[in-house]
């Protein structure tokens, strides 16, 4: 469990520095999808399987390759130098390593009040029955902003007469 | 022994590389990037809390399929608008759209 964890976290955080550091936009896409596989084993480690498929499904299969048809669809110039950073990269800097510095000092400084460790329930029925009895309202909000969304964007890309 | 403190940790460097992407590229695609790094890391936070927290429901694994869907809906809308940007002013770099600027 322990090196299972620190493997997927090396993974994840190294594909995640190398999607940003990568000026060619094809790569970051591609390293992108390995840190989502990454993601997904972390929430194997905690128990969350139907999440782990959801996140490969939804993530790896829908928008990684949803990104990949728009660097290829909106292509200018040279793609070797297609990732390049503006002119806040000092900005930028600073700010993530002092926001990641704040968020450490305040999540190793934090005593979490450990409960004594139950038994999970049936991950698949826990959720069904919480998305179809209790959060049914939230549910079909969902299902009606996925369908305006799908509209909006077919509004938004045809091509104007 | 992995505690909860180590998956808030990973979650909160993710985070902040989603937040170094976002204000530095200069890409829009990369921008988009940036922003599932950061839903990703609140959704390691959500399913971090529900395991250490309250095992025994459920609750943070529902909120995270529900960012998923809402992440799905943010990016299929923002391809669109890129898209479209492309296409009708040819425009990649996110500090040439100022359209809406007079």
């Amino acid at each position: 469990m322990i090196i299972l964890f620190y493997l997927f976290s090396a993974i994840l955080l190294a594909f995640a520095l190398g999607t940003v550091i990568s000026t060619n936009l094809i790569h970051s896409a591609l390293l992108m999808m390995g840190s989502f596989f990454a993601v997904a084993g972390l929430y194997l480690l905690l128990q969350a399987d139907y999440l782990a498929m959801v996140q490969i499904l939804v993530y790896v299969g829908a928008i990684a390759i949803l990104l990949v048809f728009g660097v290829m669809l909106t292509r200018k110039g040279s793609i070797e130098e297609s990732n390049l950073p503006n002119r806040y990269k000092t900005i930028g800097l600073v700010t993530a390593l002092g926001l990641f510095g704040l968020l450490a000092r305040s999540i190793t400084y934090t005593r979490f009040p450990s409960p004594p460790l139950e038994s999970p329930p049936q991950n698949i029925i826990a959720i069904a029955q919480a998305f179809l009895l209790q959060y049914i309202v939230a549910f079909e909000a969902l299902g009606i902003l996925l369908l305006i969304a799908i509209l909006g964007a077919i509004l938004i890309g045809k091509e104007p007469k | 022994m992995i505690g909860l403190s180590h998956y808030l940790l990973v979650a909160a460097a993710l985070f902040c590389i989603g937040v170094y992407s976002v204000i530095t590229k200069k890409n829009a695609i990369a921008v988009l990037m940036g922003i599932e790094f950061m839903l990703n890391a609140i959704n390691i936070n959500l399913v971090a809390f529900n395991h250490f927290m309250a095992p025994s429901q459920v609750i943070g694994q529902v909120f995270a399929i529900f960012i998923i869907g809402v992440a799905a809906a943010e990016v299929s809308l923002g391809l669109a608008i890129i898209l479209s940007l492309y296409r009708q002013r040819h425009l990649v770099a996110i500090d040439e759209m100022d359209i809406l600027k007079w």
